[in-house]
């Protein structure tokens, strides 16, 4: 009963906000919606059991993709006069873009209908997991056995990512000054000042 | 607690329903008092470092000042900028203030006396609290103000960038304990030092990722000497510039919430929890909740200790502790933590 209101009210949120998102004028509302929408996804995942899933849903694409995203949004100086100036030139492109996707959904209904696909034959003896293993061991148990050399080429990939990331981004600055901290710790009074017993009546020297 | 009301002649269902409705009014009214109370505490232990007096008219002691705040804040005009986003500015601090709350349904405050024990329940209480940022970034948004927009950009980068350490100090504990559930780290700590010392902190291994997720802590809820959200000398108020009466009020609970859900967790992650300090039973006697309370409030002294005496960072160094500091140790303490338990055999 509890689950059947739940997956409901999650799934008629995750399609309001979605379609919000595309209907939102403000980009900035846009993408609030769109975190409306990940937020409730995450709800279904935990319906259907995938608690761990559903956890790294939120924090990865909520707690982290996300606000990079509002984080540039916010800084645009969005002119709407601007983006309506666009519509007419944008509307043919918009228009098939519309056509091709309501093609695949109509083409993806009818498959579905037509009965399931067989891709290649399963492997036997493979990914097998108990009801009673709860999923995060599940899924570390598949990653690292079974999956391990695909695991590690995602890990490759995304580390020559982010190598690339800094490279394309870095440059050298100049004309700025760093701070040594290390430096700064390591100075003692007697680098900086001396006392002195100065006579009266001489100029100091410095 | 769902057996209790079964007895009372109710279906599983709505036994369950009624618990745990009861069991989030348990948890979520004595906070708000705890709250009170503890800006309060905080007030004269600032007071004290400062060689002052803190509230002392209202109530016996100035026990009842926050009290009295509260009551002027609730009698006080809310205040809406005509050039602010009205939706979401009257959102942000109910944000806060909510996500505050929830991440401390995975507490156990006892042996078993937790509202949701779910296996994910650490990776619960980073995913809600990745998302306490959003209040404060909508918060600087939606105001249409220079300071608060500046605050809600500082606030967005320095949250990331100490979850980024946070999250690795939390795989080396989940890596000792086995177990991403709350409650099972705690009991993972039971006799950890030579059979009866109930703390990962004592464990030579382990104690600097202590001091690190203590400062990552103050660091993730903009406490003192990481405040630069609020720089007053900078920003006005930061965020919270624009904000008036209950709005306001929500923002300051939801910060305060945050911050005893942050002793709690280095209370739990490294202190034993509700385990008493040491592994003797004349020590269980005192109930695990009294354990906890006390750890929670130690936590909380040198929280308050730390923003009485410590000076603010400037926000580069900031950056620079969290990227060039944190970061790299704490990846480096994953391969130490996780290569000593290899080679110990923990795993087998």
């Amino acid at each position: 009963m509890i689950q059947l209101v739940s997956f409901y009210i999650f799934a008629s949120i995750v399609i309001a906000s979605a379609a919000m998102v595309i209907f939102a004028r403000n980009p900035v509302h846009s993408v609030l919606w769109l975190i409306v929408a990940f937020f409730n996804a995450a709800g279904l995942m935990v319906l259907i059991g995938a608690e761990f899933i559903a956890m790294l849903l939120v924090i990865v694409y909520v707690g982290a993709v996300a606000v990079l995203f509002l984080f540039v949004v916010m800084m645009l100086d969005i002119d709407f006069a601007e983006l309506r100036a666009g519509f007419v030139k944008n509307v043919p492109l918009g228009l098939l873009l519309a056509v091709v996707l309501a093609a695949e959904l109509v083409l993806g209904i009818g498959a579905y209908q037509a009965g399931a696909v067989t891709l290649g034959t399963p492997e036997t003896g493979a990914a097998t997991v108990s009801a009673t293993v709860p999923n995060i061991e599940a899924i570390g148990g598949l990653l690292y056995s079974k999956y391990v050399f695909m695991f590690e080429t995602a890990g490759l990939i995304l580390l020559v990512a982010m190598v690339g990331a800094i490279v394309l981004t870095h440059r050298k600055s100049h004309g700025t000054r760093g701070q040594s901290i290390s430096s700064q710790v390591q100075r003692r009074p007697e680098d900086a000042t001396r006392n002195v017993n100065q006579p009266v009546g001489q100029g100091i020297e410095l | 607690m769902t057996s209790f009301f079964q007895t009372l002649g109710m279906s599983y269902e709505a036994a369950w329903f009624t618990a745990t409705i009861a069991g989030i009014l348990l948890i979520a009214l004595p906070l708000m008092l705890a709250v009170a109370l503890i800006i309060y505490a905080e007030r004269k232990l600032w007071a004290a470092f400062a060689l002052r007096r803190g509230p002392n008219v209202v109530g016996p002691f100035g026990v009842l000042q926050s009290f009295a705040d509260g009551l002027k804040v609730f009698l006080q005009e809310t205040i809406i900028p005509s050039a602010s986003n009205r939706g979401l500015f009257l959102i942000a601090p109910i944000i806060t203030f909510t996500v505050a709350l929830m991440a401390w349904a995975v507490i156990p405050f006892a042996d078993g006396v937790v509202l949701s024990n779910i296996n994910v329940g650490l990776l619960y209480i980073l995913a809600i609290s990745s998302l306490g940022v959003y209040g404060v970034v909508i918060a600087g948004w939606a105001s249409n103000s220079k300071y608060p927009f500046y605050s809600a950009m500082r606030a967005a980068a320095q949250m990331i960038s100490y979850e980024v350490s946070i999250g690795f100090i939390l795989i080396c504990i989940v890596l000792w304990a086995g177990t991403f559930n709350v409650g099972g780290i705690v009991e993972g700590q039971r006799g950890h030092i030579f059979g009866f010392i109930n703390a990962y902190a004592f464990n030579p291994l382990l104690f600097p990722i202590a001091i690190m997720f203590l400062i990552s802590s103050m660091a993730e809820t903009a406490r003192a000497p990481f405040d630069l959200t609020e720089a007053e000398s900078e920003l006005v108020a930061g965020y919270q510039t624009e904000y008036s009466s209950m709005a306001f009020a929500l923002f300051w609970l939801g910060e305060y919430a945050n911050v005893l859900l942050m002793c709690a967790l280095n209370a739990i992650l490294f202190w034993g929890g509700y385990l008493p300090p040491v592994d003797w039973a004349p020590l269980y006697a005192v109930p695990g909740i009294i354990w906890f309370f006390v750890k929670i409030l130690l936590m909380f002294f040198v929280f308050a200790w730390v923003k009485a005496t410590v000076p603010r960072y400037r926000y580069d160094q900031l950056m620079r502790l969290g990227w060039k500091v944190f970061l790299p140790i704490s990846l480096f303490w994953v391969f130490l933590v996780s290569g000593y338990l290899m080679f110990t055999g923990h795993f087998a």
